[in-house]
């Protein structure tokens, strides 16, 4: 295998640019031999190296005081008092769940929830964020499926729960499905690790699976375009096996009680290649493994093979001297394979060795901190102005409000998500205090007084229009989830998913989006703690809607404080907040009903916004607020009847009177932002108008809730009626018609 | 003061729930059995948690029921001592042969997670003399819950009353619409002979607290509270 003979095709097939092969042998002082040049190959790929994106993400407010941890370890870390801290991020699995969705998605919430435990924290909450072609087309049937029962499989195995996320469809993600993967974990504040090899001499040991040959170059596969032929690459995607990674977490997390563990960090992409030059270079050592030690599934695998393998389900440690013994019985009483492999040198390097024979020295820096950094060409695209050159008064007023209503609620994009949620195990460990449906997730942590919330939001179509603009609405809505439920946001994390960077327009979008996320991250005061970028997200030269992620963390100070979207009693008074305008570019009415997908997107004035949720807030923790729901996708019509929906009472219903100096459709659908519907007892509404006029909010009663009837005027037209129940029937069921 | 076990292979994941209603909410002094072992510390209780244990790559419950903790609670049992197994754990029991049927997948072959409501068949037993209403809101999660037995089996456990839960509506009746899974005579949970060991689907330790949506399920844990107070008194 040394004896291979490095070929301009080689270099080419290891998508590495001349540039940077030149830069590989000027780093060497040599050429490489093939293993180095697999490792190169690995660690400077957009996945791994973030070669096109780091100049940006710089941008990013990263700092704040509760953040213990920002980008750059496996997972950010923040403060939420009484000695302990939250854990969390969100990575995405996009291009495995399209070639093979459930071992794709599967080996997604494996790969996230090592990160998490990795840094000390026990995992109490997974979320997705999930996006497929038209269900139209069976063939994005069958990949959403098998996604759904990839992350069902991993997640319900480990035994966390699946609280929430969301689930969008466009036509953009056939072929392109975007399966983004968040976890968050709760640890001592003084215990975290990290992914550090320190201490020369400390023993570096490998722990979990054997080494196989799946998943060879799985990096590098998700940093290029798909074509026709993406099907052959189904070997280069992970198998997954969920009992191993739970007896890996609990292992681990009784292994960090000893104290002897110095560093650690799963093997995810580009697996023992990456594991050990990251730790390395973050404690500013060398690392030396032999492979002859590193446990292999099969005889004759080539060095190149065991550095690259992608085997799940391993992790690599750095231990204290003399303390092997003690932490690798706890792996055995685990039934778990431990071995020592290697140890932490001075010199800097990543030195591979084969028992005797040496076959890589590359220095650990150059894989990491120095890789290449591009700041690629980037270009506003040209028509984007036309994207949005539309005239929502020439819109003709469709006949029937009520039948476009049907249409509304039971079209994927806004159907309940319940035959997705009710595979997951969204319970286990009795802390879900608020189920999937609402707003955003709650959770309790038994050993303290409050509450965590969470959410996870994004709009392609938005971005697609306006990404700057995009990026703001994705803050300010993922923030307005965490109010609407009684929480403060705190911190986020974000997963930016893009086409290609080489093409200029993707790029522009990219900066732009930034930019957006920025102003809002600014504005809430919620800085960005880590996240992922998935650039290459194109089959056939058709790339995604620009979609950032935002998964957004609160901290709920009291159970009191608890909000759920679903109306409480018959009769309380419906009140809105916020300001009807009736804007319908980029909307889900403007799509589904007259199939035009055109801009331009909703307004949103960040200072706005942040009364908004500052009023509500206050009347949440006032003990005013009976229900709130952030009106989003669809307008005031859909957010009323979710609100309807996901109340205790199958019967519940709504009488609501609206103005009409709107277009009627533009008043029910309007995408307006910085709206919020609560319900309250009728007696409050003064005092909720007090507080709403201190911050500055136009608020609106609408009408009131009621028993068995849904009726929605505006002016003296009666647009919307019929029995809730029924309408609840069909919004439940509308989603799993396409699955049967 | 009652002493609770709660058993942990590796791949159960709701031990830490069981032992949290069981220490925290019922102040049962509270212990875990790890699978390897076979003493069972003195334990009044047992309970066999959810999960997946060993994996569940095999049949459900197939691996775990030769542990040698098994090997212990199995006499436990025979001896009249309470066991609870709840979802894997009722797995565990059918394959241990402590309880009789089988466990097969949902009918809808979906794994399958959310609040359904049992009729309780039977109050007169050490898991049910204190539920003070007839029919408990409780949630299920699993993958392989649709009960089966054969003719002669379903008659006999029937005719000696070990049914001790039903699918049903909130209201109490029994009837295809609301079994979730596929299980004959939509049962959710049913007792040996003798009563002292019961295997149920629905999980009572996830409803067993006001903040979850749902107490229910603490019936049961003060059944056995009640049941061994008055044994322990004799």
């Amino acid at each position: 295998m040394k004896d291979i003979k490095i070929t301009k095709e080689i270099i080419e097939q290891h998508g590495l640019s001349e540039d940077e092969y030149k830069r590989i042998v000027e780093i060497l002082g040599r050429e490489p031999n093939i293993t180095e040049l697999g490792i190169y190959s690995v660690m400077w790929s957009e996945h791994c190296s973030y070669k096109s994106s780091k100049i940006y993400l710089k941008k990013l407010p990263t700092e704040g005081k509760q953040v213990i941890q920002g980008p750059g370890e496996n997972a950010g870390v923040v403060d939420i008092g009484f000695n302990k801290a939250v854990v969390f991020k969100i990575e995405s699995h996009n291009h495995p769940s399209f070639i093979e969705p459930y071992q794709g998605a599967a080996t997604g919430v494996g790969g996230i929830v090592r990160d998490i435990f990795t840094m000390g924290a026990r995992p109490i909450a997974l979320m997705n964020s999930l996006r497929f072609g038209l269900l139209s087309d069976k063939d994005n049937v069958r990949i959403m499926e098998g996604v759904v029962s990839g992350i069902a499989g991993y997640g319900n195995c480990l035994g966390i729960p699946d609280v929430g996320g969301e689930v969008f469809f466009d036509s953009s993600y056939s072929k392109n499905p975007l399966v983004n993967a968040f976890c968050l974990g709760i640890a001592d504040k003084e215990n975290i690790f990290y992914g550090k090899a320190s201490g020369v001499g400390n023993p570096i040991i490998y722990v979990g699976s054997k080494t196989g040959k799946d998943g060879i170059h799985g990096a590098t596969m998700a940093s290029s375009e798909f074509d026709e032929k993406s099907e052959e690459k189904r070997p280069n995607v992970q198998v997954g096996d969920p009992f191993m990674e739970k007896l890996l977490l609990e292992a681990c997390l009784e292994a960090f009680k000893t104290g002897y563990i110095i560093g650690i960090q799963d093997m995810g992409a580009a697996g023992l290649t990456c594991s050990s030059c990251e730790m390395g270079s973050r404690g500013n050592t060398g690392v030396m493994i032999d492979l002859d030690k590193v446990p292999l599934r099969e005889e004759g695998m080539t060095p190149y093979e065991i550095m690259l393998s992608e085997s799940q389900e391993r992790m690599l440690l750095t231990v204290l001297k003399g303390k092997e013994k003690e932490i690798i019985d706890i792996f055995k009483k685990w039934d778990l394979e431990a071995c020592v492999i290697g140890e932490v040198t001075d010199d800097g390097n990543l030195t591979v060795m084969m028992g005797s024979d040496l076959v890589a020295k590359i220095p650990n820096k150059s894989l990491t901190d120095d890789c290449p950094i591009y700041e690629r060409p980037l270009k506003k695209p040209e028509n984007i102005e036309k994207l949005s050159d539309f005239n929502q008064d020439e819109l003709p007023i469709p006949g029937d409000l009520n039948v476009v209503f049907f249409d509304m609620i039971t079209s994927p994009l806004h159907a309940s998500r319940r035959w997705v949620y009710e595979q997951y195990d969204h319970m286990v460990r009795t802390n879900t205090v608020v189920l999937p449906g609402s707003d955003a997730a709650v959770l309790r942590v038994k050993e303290l007084p409050i509450l965590l919330s969470m959410s996870l939001d994004g709009n392609g179509k938005y971005c697609y229009f306006n990404p700057k603009v995009g990026g703001k609405i994705a803050v300010a809505e993922s923030c307005r989830n965490i109010v609407c439920s009684g929480g403060k946001p705190i911190a986020a994390t974000n997963c930016l998913n893009f086409g290609s960077p080489e093409n200029p327009d993707v790029m522009w979008y990219f900066s732009e989006v930034i930019d957006g996320i920025k102003e809002g991250c600014e504005m809430f005061g919620t800085p960005i703690t880590g996240g992922n970028v998935s650039f290459y997200n194109e089959t056939m030269g058709k790339g995604i809607l620009p979609t950032p992620v935002i998964g957004m963390v609160g901290v709920i100070k009291d159970i009191a404080f608890v909000t759920t979207s679903g109306f409480k009693d018959f009769g309380d008074m419906i009140v809105l907040l916020g300001k009807n305008k009736g804007h319908i570019g980029a909307s889900d009415y403007l799509e589904l009903v007259f199939g035009i997908k055109k801009g331009p997107v909703p307004e949103i004035d960040l200072k706005e916004e942040f009364n908004l949720q500052g009023g509500l807030y206050e009347m949440i923790t006032e003990g005013l607020i009976k229900s709130a729901h952030d009106i989003s996708e669809g307008g005031l019509a859909v957010a009323l009847a979710e609100s309807c929906f996901t109340s205790f009472f199958e019967d519940m219903g709504v009488y609501i009177e609206l103005p009409d100096d709107l277009r009627e459709d533009f008043t029910l659908f309007g995408e307006d932002q910085s709206r919020v519907i609560i319900s309250i007892d009728k007696d409050d509404f003064e005092k909720v108008k007090h507080i709403a006029e201190k911050w500055n909010i136009p608020q609106m009663s609408l009408g009131f809730t009621a028993k068995g009837k849904f009726e929605v005027k505006v002016g003296n037209h009666l647009f919307l009626y019929n029995d809730p129940r029924f309408l609840r029937n069909i919004w439940e069921s509308a989603l799993s018609e396409y699955f049967k | 003061m009652i002493k609770c076990g709660v058993v942990v292979f590796p791949g159960s994941n709701c031990d830490h729930d069981a032992y949290h209603v069981s220490k925290h909410v019922m102040d049962f002094e509270t212990v875990f059995l790890w699978h390897k072992d076979e003493d069972l510390k003195g334990c009044d209780f047992i309970i066999i948690p959810g999960g997946f244990s060993y994996g569940d790559y095999l049949r459900c419950g197939a691996i775990a029921s030769f542990s040698p903790i098994m090997k212990s609670i199995k006499k436990f049992a025979n001896d009249g001592g309470l066991v609870l197994g709840i979802c894997n754990g009722f797995q565990i029991l059918l394959e241990s042969g402590l309880l009789t049927g089988s466990l097969l997948r949902n009918k809808n072959l979906k794994f399958i997670c959310k609040f359904v409501d049992i009729r309780v068949e039977n109050t007169d037993t050490p898991f049910t003399n204190s539920c003070t209403k007839k029919v408990l809101r409780i949630p299920i999660a699993h993958h392989d819950g649709c009960y089966f037995i054969d003719k002669d089996g379903l008659r006999k456990l029937e005719e000696n009353g070990q049914v001790l839960f039903r699918y049903s509506s909130s209201r109490g009746e029994v009837d295809r619409e609301f079994n979730p899974n596929g299980s004959l005579n939509n049962i959710a949970g049913i007792t040996n002979k003798e009563g002292n060991v019961l295997g149920m689907m629905p999980h009572p330790e996830r409803a067993s607290e006001t903040v979850l949506g749902s107490f229910d399920g603490k019936m049961i844990f003060k059944s056995v509270l009640n049941f061994l107070e008055k044994k322990i008194k004799e």
